[in-house]
């Protein structure tokens, strides 16, 4: 039994590392298909779009969301707006009202009753093949729906796509920790793209073929988190979700430590509640690597970075309750031992290699999304904030959201 | 859409992981085996220092007491000391590891008692402690005896303190429980100019304890 964290720990490690080198099989494999277009690309076709802008207290952004819609690189007879007031009490409406008179725009304002509503509103006035929903606290680059469309084009069995998703104007260093892992999020769902995998389609610009809810439903509550059910419902009925890596959507990110605490926990609490809705088909051959790799290796993720926290942490308080007894048995009297540099005392535990190359494939997963993302090869700043800052922090919304799962209390949106 | 499951991927990943881990594990081991052969070389080097020492010390007689360099021995030993204590602790309690820790051992009796000789000889001023301790879970006052003596040596130089696990299966060890009557049941024990101190000691007393030590060898100086 003593042997007991030492064989969790090992494990947990393996899976890590497991999960890792599975994604650079992948994208080894995959390195040919992998395109970053520029400049104006041409359709042969151009099937109408619906774009819904949920919104709720976003008098601050939603002009610029709004704009960036309209500037989209698409024929303006083929785009149609949906700009939805869930409520709101600040100025919202009376941005979005504005836009009434534009004969692609039909805006509407109803009684405050979360995002899945408005969607759905959306939905139910959507009279085109595909539809999309676009945040109001985010922007479209101008080229995003056209390549996003191609992919459409491209193959008839995609029924979704997923846009790749960048920080808007990062200013604070929570900001623009999440820079680099917006990067990451490039590089790892390009590979569950290619994995037939992807667990979310989020509502920052997703494009889905109106299909998709005429046979599946409209949006559900699904714990705060509509858009990773949805993309589980999708999966589960076998329809295709792909992600198209150079479309890019900027959004605005929780400034401060706190708020984005409250993001994480909603995120991590939907994950693990829509996993447990959907626990019948975890590990399911039949449903693909959806449920042989994506489903399971996110559980082992947050059980391993629990696990990891609980550990650092024991050590941390046990480091610190020997350094009371020493100051309890001599006081000040205490000296500590002159440090000489002996490479004896170096740690070559087996742990640190594994971690080592663990964190080196995490750096390449960043580096790799930033050339997606930006085009270029090298180590940014924002990686080397985003490793410290969220090894501390995004453990403790790992672990409130399993209790919040326990308690069965789900995280409020703001 | 056709959900295909690529087997052979799994596999091949999984086959991957485990050669890194492998891999992984065997450099740990590797440099494990490096170090405890860096142990090895500096107890043979202490073995021969101590063996010199002897030699001059029987040489006494035609030797002046000055020729006789032991300081730097008690450097050695202490870092030999804890190099083993942090081997035991990040290398794994290893029959290796327990093998040298017996040499270690051996080396403090060895060097203690030429080093009480050389003092009496030539007149040196040295205290020396003999501490006896086991381990956290059976002793819970041994950590808190031991930062009390890491902080007197840190203060007297000249002090000398030779640490015995309990647990050592060397008979010298025994032989020194014996000669001193010490049982797992006192623990932590401090034999200090032939008076042995059961339980815990702080610092206040122990230093006072030392100072007699230092006064009783300057009067012999006298």
């Amino acid at each position: 039994m003593a042997f007991l964290p030492e064989i969790i720990l090992y494990t947990l490690v393996f899976l890590a590392m497991y999960v890792q080198i599975f994604f650079l099989v992948t994208l080894f494999e995959n390195r040919k298909k992998i395109i970053i277009r520029e400049g104006v690309i041409k359709l042969n076709s151009y099937p109408a779009v619906t774009i819904i802008m949920p919104s709720f207290n976003e008098e601050k952004t939603v002009y610029k969301t709004i704009r960036s819609i309209l500037n989209l690189n698409y024929p303006k007879d083929k785009l149609k707006v949906l700009l939805i007031d869930d409520g709101s009490t600040d100025g919202t409406w009376n941005i979005i009202s504005k836009f009434a008179k534009n004969p692609n725009i039909r805006v509407f304002k109803k009684s405050n009753g979360g995002k899945y509503t408005a969607l759905n509103l959306g939905l139910e006035n959507t009279e085109t093949d595909f539809v999309g929903c676009l945040d109001a606290d985010s922007f479209v680059d101008r080229e995003a729906l056209v390549r996003i469309m191609s992919y459409f084009a491209k193959d008839k069995e995609v029924m979704a796509v997923v846009p790749s998703v960048t920080v808007h104007n990062p200013k604070s260093f929570i900001q623009i920790a999440q820079k680099a892992e917006y990067n990451m999020g490039t590089y790892t769902k390009k590979m569950l793209g290619f994995l037939g995998a992807i667990n979310v389609t989020p509502g920052t610009f997703t494009i889905f073929r109106k299909k998709v809810f005429d046979d599946l439903g409209p949006y559900k509550h699904a714990h705060n988190t509509e858009d990773l059910e949805i993309a589980y419902r999708m999966q589960k009925n076998f329809y295709k979700i792909d992600y198209c890596n150079d479309a890019f959507i900027y959004t605005n990110t929780p400034s401060t430590v706190k708020k984005l605490f409250k993001q994480r926990l909603r995120w991590i609490y939907g994950f693990l509640n829509n996993t447990i809705d959907y626990r019948d088909i975890v590990c399911k051959r039949k449903y693909g690597n959806f449920a042989l790799f994506t489903l399971p290796t996110g559980l082992a993720s947050i059980v391993t970075v629990c696990y990891l926290f609980t550990r650092i942490f024991y050590n941390i308080a046990d480091f610190i309750y020997s350094k009371i007894i020493v100051y309890q048995t001599v006081g000040f009297e205490y000296t500590l031992p002159s440090f000489q540099f002996d490479l004896f005392f170096l740690n070559t535990h087996s742990y640190i290699f594994v971690n080592i190359l663990i964190y080196s494939s995490v750096v390449f997963a960043i580096i790799f999304g930033r050339r997606m993302v930006e085009k270029k090869w090298s180590i940014s700043y924002e990686m080397l904030l985003f490793l410290p800052v969220f090894s501390v922090i995004a453990p403790l919304w790992f672990m409130r959201a399993i209790i919040n799962t326990i308690l069965n209390k789900t995280p409020a949106w703001k | 859409m056709n959900k295909n499951v690529d087997w052979k991927k799994y596999f091949i990943v999984l086959l991957t992981t485990a050669t890194l881990f492998l891999t992984a594990i065997y450099l740990s081991n590797y440099l494990g085996d490096r170090k405890i052969n860096q142990l090895k070389l500096i107890q043979d080097k202490i073995a021969i220092d101590i063996l010199s020492s002897e030699t001059q010390f029987s040489l006494l007689s035609e030797l002046s007491c000055k020729n006789i360099s032991d300081g730097a021995l008690a450097n050695e030993l202490d870092e030999l000391g804890n190099k083993l204590e942090w081997g035991q602790d990040n290398l794994g309690a290893t029959e290796e590891v327990s093998d040298l820790k017996k040499y270690y051992s051996l080396l403090q009796i060895k060097d203690y008692l030429l080093t009480k000789k050389i003092s009496e000889r030539c007149k040196v001023k040295s205290a020396f402690i003999l501490y006896f301790y086991t381990t956290k879970a059976n002793c819970s006052e041994c950590e808190k005896q031991g930062i009390v003596l890491t902080t007197l040596r840190d203060k007297y130089p000249e002090l000398r303190v030779y640490s015995f696990d309990y647990s050592t299966d060397l008979s010298d060890v025994t032989a020194m429980l014996q000669i001193y009557k010490i049982k797992d049941t006192v623990l932590p024990a401090l034999v200090i100019d032939g008076d042995v101190l059961t339980g815990f000691h702080g610092i206040e007393e122990l230093e006072a304890n030392i100072k007699e030590s230092f006064k009783l060898q300057e009067n012999l100086n006298n």
